[in-house]
C-alpha cells in the first residue's frame, strides 16, 4: 500500500465511521436517556430509506424529500411512543426486546405489502453528483463528502442540544431521575416523547441520506442494527461523544481490517469490541 | 390451584408426549421432536433470564457451536459414537460460554443484552467466514451417531421413533436437572442475585463466580439442544447462530412466562405452534406473528405460565398457590 | 322392529356404497394428479425471486390448461424465508406431511443444500429452479435431484474465457465471502488462467456488507487490466454505483456473472450502462419460444419476466417432459426421472439438455447493459456443461 492509497483509506474509514455515527446516534440517545432497548432501530432506518424513495419519486428531488421526511419520521416516532413505548418505561428490558422484535416483523411485512420486494434506486441530487479526483485513477464522489459534513454538523448540533439548551438540560436530568424532574414541574411524558421521536428521526435521516448510495431493499434494516449495537457498546450507552469516537474506531477497524487481514475481515469489528470491553467493560465513555 | 394439580397436569403432558409417536404421522413426530429440542434450548436460557436476571440476546451461539462441533468431528460417511460427540459438543458449547461469560458478565442491564448479541455475531462470522465452518452454505451430518456403549447398542437414532424418545428423555433430564439446580443452594444464590445482586455481594457471595457458573451451564445445555438439532435434521448452517435464533428462543422464554421451567417448555410449543399455523394461512404470516408478540407484551406481561393463575384469580376459584 | 332393522341395514349399506364410490373416485382423481411442493422465499431479501419463479412455473401450467403431462397439478406452498436454520423442517413439511410427488425449490443455496438432503434421504424428486451452489450437481448430485438454472461455475467460467479473449492479462476479483462468490471466482479463475491470464488478487468482503470503498481504493492501487466481481441484488446495485462514482469504471473494465445486472439496472440509475456480463439468459433473444413466453407473462402478471421467471417456467417444462413419458396411474418416479434426464427443454433461453449430473448444458450469453435491459451481444460459451466434479453419476 503506497502513501496515497493509505491516505485514501483513512478518508474511507472516516467517512464510513461518520455514517455509522449518524445511524447509531439515535440508538444511543434512546438507550441512554430513556433506558429503552430498541431492536426496531434498524426498521426506522429502513423506513427512512423508503420514505426517501417514495418522496423523491413524488417530488423528483431528494433534498425536498428529506425536508419533508424528517417531520414525518418525527411525528411517526411520537405516535409510536404514545401508542406503544409509553407502556414500557416501567417494564424490564426483556419486554422491550420482545416488543421491538415484534415491531421489526410488522414493519418488514408492511413494507412488503405496500412497496413490494424489489430493489429500488434513489438518484443523487444533481448538485452533488460530481466527483473529485484523488489519484490518477481514483476519484471521490462529492455526495459522500456531503454526507460526512452533515454527520459532523449533526454531531455538533446534538452536542449543543444536550449541553447548551434548556431542553437538553431537562433531558439529561430526566435520564438520571425521572420522578425528581417531574416534581419540578417538567412534563416528563412530553420530554420522553420528544427524545424518542428524535431517535426515530435520526435513524430515518440516516436511511434517507444513505438511500442514494445503498439503494432501498428488503431487510436493509437488519444489517444496520447489529453494527449500530456494536458502536453503542464500544462507545458507552447514552454518550453522543462515545458514539462518535466508537463509530470512527469501527470505521477504521473495518476499513483497515479488510485491507490488512482480509481472511478475518468479518471479525475485525468484533475483535475491536472484545478488546475495548476487556479494557472498559462499560464502553469508552461510560455515562453517569 | 394447588401444586398437586400442577404436577398432575405436567405428568399428563409427559404421558401425552410419550404416546405421541403412536398416533402422530412422521412429519408431526419430527415437528414435536423439534419443539422438544427448542424446549431444552428455551429452558437453558430460562436459567439465565428467568432465574438469574441475565437477559442474553446471544444464546444461539452456544446452540450453533455444539451443532457445528458434531458436524465437524463426525467422520463423513461413518457413524460417530453418540456419547463421545455428545460430550464433545456440550463441552465445546460450555467452554465457549465460559470464555464469553468472562467478558460479558462484567456488564449489566441493557449493556449485557447488547454485548451478548455482539459476541454471538462474532461466533456467527467465525463459522460463516473462516475455513473452520467449511462452507457458508452449511454442512451435512450424513450419518446419525451410533449409540453403542462398550459394544452394547441400547437404541438406534436412525429410527425416528427412537430418536424422538431419546430427545424426549433428554428434555426430561434437562428439566429434572434444572429443577434440582434451582432448588439447590446454588440456585438460591442465583435467585438472590436476580432480586438484588448488591445484597448478595454484601452478604459475602462472589456473585461473579455464581453468574459465570450459571452462564456456563446455560451454554452447555444450549449445546445439548444444538447437538440434538444437528442430529435430528442432519444439517448445520451458520444461521443456527444468527441473532434471529437468539431472538426466537428469547421469545419462547418470555411467551411461556419467566421464572418457570414448564413455562419455557410451553413457550416453545406456543411459539412454534403459532409459527406453523400462521405460515399455513398466509405468506404475510410474519405480520401476524409480530402483532401477536406486541399484543402479548401489552396485555399478557406474565406470559403463558401466568395465564392460568390470572384466569383462576379472575374467576375467584381457589387460592393462589404461592 | 324387523322392518326398522332392515331399513337401517339398507341405509348403512347405501352409505357404505356411497362412501366406497367416493373413495374410488378420490383414488382415481389422485392417480391423475401430480402434487407439486413449491418451497421458495416469499418473504425477506429474495421474495421477488421466489414470486418470479412461482409465476413462471404457474404460467407454463396454465398454458397446458392447468395440467402437466395430462395430470392436474395440485400445489403445496411453503415460504422458506431463505432461512437455512428452518430449511430441513420446511422441506419435510412438504415431503412427509403433504406427501408431494415433486419438490421445487429454491433460491438460497444453503436452503437448497438442506432440501437436497431431504430429497436424497426420502428419495423425493427435487427440481432446483435457481440455487447455484456447485456441489448440488457436484459431490452431492443424485439421480433424483435436477436443476433448471445454472451452477455458479457456469457463467463465471464463460466469463473467464471472454475476459482473456478481450486481451486482459491481469485481473483482480472481488466478491462477498460466501460459497456462491467463492465458487464464481474459482470458475472464472480456472478459465481465465487457462487462457493465459492471471488473477493478481482475490478480494473478499464479509456478506452482506456493502462498504466497498476500501476495496475500490485497493483495486485502484493494484492497477489491474480489468476487474471481475460477484454480487447480486441490492449489493450489486450499490457496488456498481460506487464503482462508477470512484471513477474506476471509465478506466478499468468491469466483468461479472449476470446476477450483477439482473433486476438491478433500474436501481443503479444509469451507473450500469454498458456493463458486460454473462448469463444463461438475456434480453432480446430472438426465438419463438421467448416471444411467446414474454407476451404470455406480461399478459398474465403485467410485468416483464426475468431470468428467475424463465427458470420457474422451465422447471414446469422439465416436470411435464417427465410426466408425459411416464405411464398413467400412480406417480412412477423412476419413469419420470428417466424421461426428465433425457429431455430437451425448449426454453425461452434457447433449448437445453441436462448433463449426467442433471445440470443444464446450455449456451451462456454475453450481454451488454443498455437502459434497463441486458441485451444479448453474443454467445460466450456454447453448450457449456458444468464439470460436476465429485459427482458419482458422471461415470
Amino acid at each position: 500500500m503506497d502513501f496515497t492509497s493509505f491516505l485514501i483509506q483513512i478518508l474511507n474509514a472516516l467517512q464510513y465511521g461518520l455514517l455509522l455515527f449518524l445511524v447509531a446516534s439515535g440508538l444511543t440517545l434512546v438507550f441512554g436517556i430513556m433506558g429503552i432497548i430498541n431492536l426496531a432501530h434498524g426498521s426506522f432506518y429502513m423506513i427512512g430509506a423508503y420514505l426517501a424513495f417514495a418522496l423523491s419519486s413524488l417530488t423528483g428531488n431528494l433534498m425536498l424529500a428529506i425536508v419533508l421526511g424528517i417531520p414525518l419520521a418525527f411525528g411517526f416516532g411520537a405516535l409510536l411512543e404514545r401508542l406503544l413505548f409509553v407502556h414500557l418505561y416501567k417494564r424490564d428490558h426483556l419486554q422491550q426486546v420482545l416488543l421491538t422484535y415484534g415491531l421489526i416483523l410488522i414493519f418488514e411485512e408492511l413494507r412488503s405489502l405496500t412497496v413490494g420486494d424489489d430493489v429500488h434506486g434513489v438518484a443523487i441530487p444533481e448538485l452533488f453528483s460530481a466527483s473529485i479526483a484523488l489519484s490518477e485513477n481514483l476519484s471521490y464522489p462529492v455526495y459522500r463528502l456531503v454526507i460526512s459534513v452533515v454527520c459532523i454538523a449533526l454531531a455538533a448540533g446534538l452536542w449543543w442540544l444536550m449541553q447548551r439548551t434548556r431542553l437538553g438540560m431537562m433531558i439529561r436530568a430526566g435520564s438520571f431521575n425521572r420522578e425528581m424532574v417531574q416534581s419540578l414541574g417538567v412534563n416528563i411524558d412530553m420530554l420522553y416523547r420528544t427524545v424518542f421521536a428524535l431517535g426515530v428521526a435520526l435513524a430515518a435521516l440516516a436511511g434517507m441520506l444513505a438511500a442514494p448510495i445503498s439503494s432501498v431493499y428488503p431487510g436493509m434494516g437488519g444489517n444496520v442494527l447489529i453494527i449500530s449495537f456494536v458502536v453503542v457498546v464500544i462507545g458507552g450507552i447514552g454518550s453522543v461523544w462515545g458514539a462518535l469516537v466508537a463509530a470512527l474506531l469501527v470505521g477504521f477497524a473495518d476499513t483497515f481490517g479488510t485491507v490488512l487481514m482480509p481472511d478475518l475481515a468479518g471479525l475485525a469489528v468484533y475483535l475491536l469490541m472484545a478488546v475495548v470491553l476487556l479494557w472498559r467493560p462499560e464502553g469508552i465513555f461510560r455515562k453517569g | 390451584m394447588n401444586s398437586g394439580v400442577v404436577t398432575l397436569f405436567k405428568l399428563a403432558v409427559l404421558a401425552g408426549l410419550m404416546l405421541f409417536p403412536a398416533i402422530g404421522s412422521s412429519f408431526y413426530v419430527e415437528l414435536v421432536a423439534k419443539i422438544l429440542v427448542m424446549a431444552i434450548f428455551a429452558m437453558s436460557l430460562a436459567l439465565l433470564v428467568g432465574f438469574t436476571g441475565l437477559v442474553s440476546l446471544g444464546h444461539a451461539a452456544y446452540f450453533g457451536i455444539a451443532a457445528y462441533t458434531v458436524a465437524l468431528i463426525a467422520p463423513e460417511y461413518e457413524a460417530a459414537n453418540l456419547w463421545f460427540v455428545l460430550a464433545a459438543s456440550v463441552l465445546a458449547a460450555g467452554a465457549a460460554a465460559f470464555f464469553v461469560g468472562l467478558f460479558v458478565l462484567r456488564t449489566k442491564g441493557i449493556y449485557f443484552i447488547m454485548v451478548t448479541l455482539a459476541f454471538a455475531q462474532m461466533a456467527y462470522y467465525i463459522f460463516h467466514d473462516t475455513a473452520l465452518g467449511r462452507s457458508s452454505d452449511g454442512i451435512y451430518l450424513n450419518v446419525k451417531p451410533d449409540a453403542s456403549l462398550f459394544g452394547w447398542t441400547p437404541f438406534s437414532l436412525d429410527d425416528p421413533a427412537q430418536l424422538y424418545y431419546f430427545i424426549l428423555a433428554a428434555m426430561a433430564a434437562v428439566f429434572v436437572l434444572l429443577s434440582f439446580v434451582l432448588r439447590s443452594p446454588f440456585g438460591r444464590v442465583l435467585a438472590g442475585i436476580h432480586s438484588n445482586e448488591h445484597r448478595m455481594k454484601s452478604l459475602g457471595y462472589a456473585t461473579f463466580r455464581y453468574k459465570l457458573a450459571a452462564f456456563t451451564l446455560a451454554g452447555a445445555l444450549a449445546g445439548v439442544a444444538g447437538f440434538l438439532y444437528a442430529v435430528l435434521f442432519g444439517f448445520v448452517t451458520p444461521e443456527y447462530l444468527s441473532w434471529h435464533q437468539s431472538g426466537n428462543v428469547l421469545l419462547m422464554v418470555i411467551l411461556g412466562g419467566l421464572g418457570s421451567l414448564a413455562g419455557a417448555v410451553a413457550g416453545a410449543f406456543a411459539f412454534i405452534g403459532l409459527q406453523e399455523m400462521f405460515s399455513d394461512w398466509t405468506k404475510h404470516w410474519q405480520l401476524l406473528m409480530g402483532l401477536v408478540i406486541v399484543a402479548a407484551v401489552l396485555f399478557m406481561p406474565t406470559g403463558l405460565a401466568g395465564l392460568p393463575r390470572r384466569i383462576f384469580r379472575t374467576v375467584n376459584w381457589g387460592e393462589d398457590d404461592e | 322392529m324387523v322392518g326398522k332393522d332392515r331399513k337401517l341395514r339398507l341405509a348403512v349399506s347405501a352409505l357404505g356404497l356411497g362412501l366406497g364410490m367416493l373413495l374410488a373416485q378420490g383414488a382415481a382423481e389422485a392417480a391423475d394428479k401430480v402434487k407439486v411442493g413449491l418451497m421458495l422465499p416469499y418473504t425477506g431479501t429474495y421474495a421477488s425471486l421466489g414470486n418470479a419463479i412461482t409465476n413462471g412455473f404457474k404460467q407454463y401450467v396454465a398454458e397446458q390448461g392447468g395440467k402437466l403431462g395430462g395430470r392436474e397439478v395440485e400445489y403445496f406452498v411453503v415460504d422458506d424465508e431463505s432461512d437455512a436454520a428452518k430449511a430441513t423442517e420446511n422441506a419435510n413439511k412438504l415431503v412427509k406431511r403433504d406427501n408431494v410427488d415433486v419438490l421445487v425449490g429454491t433460491v438460497h443455496s444453503g436452503v437448497a443444500l438442506a432440501m437436497a438432503k431431504v430429497a436424497r434421504d426420502s428419495k423425493t424428486l427435487l427440481i432446483i429452479p435457481n440455487a447455484g451452489a456447485d456441489e448440488l450437481t457436484g459431490p452431492l448430485c443424485a439421480a433424483n435431484v435436477f436443476r433448471t438454472s445454472f451452477s455458479a461455475w457456469q457463467p463465471a467460467h464463460a466469463m473467464g474465457k471472454v475476459v482473456a479473449e478481450r486481451g486482459h492479462k491481469n485481473v483482480v476479483t472481488l466478491s462477498w465471502k460466501y460459497s456462491f462468490g467463492e465458487q464464481s471466482v474459482a470458475g472464472f479463475k480456472e478459465a481465465f488462467e487457462q487462457a493465459g491470464g492471471k488473477v493478481v488478487k482475490e478480494l473478499y468482503l464479509p456478506f452482506p456488507n456493502v462498504e466497498f470503498q476500501p476495496f475500490l481504493t485497493e483495486i485502484a492501487n493494484l492497477k489491474p487490466d480489468a476487474v471481475f466481481v460477484f454480487f447480486s441484488g441490492a449489493g450489486a446495485a450499490k457496488f456498481v454505483k460506487d464503482y462508477e462514482a470512484s471513477g474506476l469504471k471509465a478506466n478499468l473494465p468491469l466483468y461479472a456473472p449476470g446476477f450483477l445486472t439482473d433486476g438491478t439496472l433500474d436501481a443503479m440509475g444509469g451507473a450500469g450502462e454498458g456493463l458486460l456480463t454473462t448469463l444463461h439468459y438475456a434480453d432480446g433473444l430472438d426465438n419463438a419460444k421467448e416471444k411467446a413466453f414474454r407476451s404470455g407473462y406480461v399478459a398474465a402478471y403485467k410485468i416483464q419476466p426475468d431470468v428467475f421467471a424463465v427458470q420457474g417456467y422451465d422447471s414446469a417444462q422439465l416436470l411435464a417432459a417427465g410426466l408425459s413419458k411416464a405411464p398413467a396411474g400412480a406417480f412412477d418416479k423412476e419413469a419420470v426421472m428417466n424421461a426428465m434426464s433425457a429431455a430437451t427443454i425448449d426454453s425461452p433461453r434457447g433449448a437445453f439438455t441436462l448433463s449426467k449430473a442433471n445440470n443444464p448444458v446450455q449456451d451462456i450469453y454475453l450481454r451488454k447493459a443498455e437502459g434497463s435491459q441486458n441485451k444479448v451481444i453474443g454467445v460466450a460459451a456454447a453448450k457449456l456443461a458444468d464439470p460436476a466434479r465429485g459427482c458419482k453419476l458422471m461415470k
